[in-house]
């Protein structure tokens, strides 16, 4: 076991972990922060997508270990970020969830995107979910959801 | 879907992790960005007894300009160069490859190295610093050498790096304004592998590429030597595709003498 101290959704924490232990399994396992969720494992899928040190990331392709004094933040870590909120709700009303297991990493994929870029035309919003797997397909609401959230975020003269 | 159990090992310097792979060659990886090597622990395809973190050593994220050329740390990210974070001596050819890999959550993370010493076939980086003439700059315990593209890439996941032997970066030389570059890239689904993909650099040097076609980027020699003397390079793709093809599939083939035409056509300002 290898003991690592970083700060999780900006609280300090410090665990023994095993230096296989991926950084999503330290979040679901030792921090008990579900909202990560595992579907593949081997980066296809998107669903654990977090941010370490503000940049977006595979918490299946990180060892724990590895993040030793980073910052990272999970889907319960932008619980009052005004940006989050508002994907949200536009996620909300659009009905872009279905079973919701993809839907942390489509929210995650989401908020970097708008970040970056805060007008993405549909395309460049597609391109963003292209490493984010919807089993239930629902991928229409999701971009519609986006496409809703970017407009409201545009200031209004 | 979980690795083995290894060691872990962060050497703070280089030199220390030199000094680790060499006492540890026949059982250690080396890890920067692992967005190829962590999938491959996962499915338990590459296992290792000890992992060597290099993702912090900022001797693989120097950048330095030497004049005509530029060095390029192997550390620097796929996000660094889409970002414009570091420099691109190949005229946004480099920016523009960065933002074709993967995905953003990859982009960030993996890095220029990581995919050179990968060395996947279809791989975008091997290609392009293949086009740009790019020298790659590679460390052991108490030696360096420095290595043509070409004669680093191998074959399928084959470099000819050796045991213990660490890339630090790339030289790349800078085009000149007036060099004009392509890269045209057909993949089956946006962040995937290319299923073909050609990459012209037509200046002083005029270097036109193909990946996914054989075990590795290779150099179309007489379509690039057609197109350098304003001779119809088109009609030399198919030749040198036989050369690097062995049975070639009549899709694939038509596929890659449509992205090297396009390649061309993009270069000629067609």
């Amino acid at each position: 076991m290898t003991r690592i101290s970083l700060h999780v959704n900006g609280t300090a924490v410090e665990r023994d972990v095993e230096p296989r232990t991926s950084l999503a399994d330290f979040l679901r396992e030792s921090c008990a922060l579900t909202a990560t969720h595992l579907g593949c494992e081997h980066g296809a899928c998107g669903a654990c997508t977090v941010l370490v040190d503000g940049m977006i990331a595979r918490s299946c392709l990180k060892f724990a270990v590895m993040c030793e004094g980073r910052e990272v933040v999970t889907l319960e870590g932008l619980a009052d970020d005004a940006l989050s909120d508002t994907i949200k709700q536009a996620f909300h009303e659009s009905h872009a969830l279905q079973c919701g297991f993809c839907t942390p990493g489509m929210l995650m994929a989401a908020r970097d995107l708008l970040s970056r870029n805060p007008i993405p035309s549909e395309d460049q919003v597609r391109a963003a979910l292209a490493g984010h797997i919807c089993r239930c397909t629902g991928y229409s609401g999701i971009v519609h959801a986006i496409i809703l959230a970017s407009r409201r975020l545009i200031p209004v003269e | 879907m979980k690795p083995s159990p290894f060691d872990y090992a962060r050497p703070a310097s280089l030199d220390l992790a030199l000094a680790t792979m060499a006492e540890h060659a026949d059982s250690a990886s080396l890890i920067a960005g692992g967005q190829s090597l962590v999938p491959l622990l996962n499915l338990r395809m590459a296992p290792s007894e000890l992992i060597v973190d290099i993702s912090r050593l900022l001797e693989l994220r120097e950048i330095r300009d030497l004049g005509d050329r530029v060095f390029l740390g192997a550390g620097l990210t796929h996000a660094m160069f889409e970002d414009g974070v570091a420099p691109d001596p190949g005229n946004g050819l480099m920016r523009k490859t960065a933002e074709n890999i993967a995905y953003r959550a990859i982009r960030c993370h993996g890095t220029i190295g990581g995919s050179v010493a990968m060395a996947d076939p279809a791989a975008d980086w091997p290609a392009v610093l293949l086009a740009l003439g790019a020298v790659a700059i590679l460390r052991s315990e108490g030696a360096e050498r420095r290595v043509t593209m070409n004669d680093l890439l191998v074959g399928t996941y084959e470099t000819s790096l050796h045991q213990g032997e660490i890339i630090v970066g790339f030289e790349i030389a800078k085009l000149p304004p007036t060099a004009r570059t392509s890269y045209i890239k057909f993949n089956k689904k946006v962040g995937a592998f290319a299923t073909s993909l050609a990459v012209a650099v037509h200046g002083e040097t005029t270097r036109v590429v193909i990946a996914g076609a054989g075990s590795r980027a290779r150099i179309l020699r007489k379509t690039s030597e057609a197109l350098a003397t304003g001779a119809d390079a088109i009609a030399c793709i198919g030749g040198d595709l036989d050369e690097i093809m062995s049975e070639p599939d009549a899709y694939l083939r038509q596929l890659h003498v449509t992205t090297i035409t396009r390649a061309i056509g993009e270069v000629l300002g067609a």
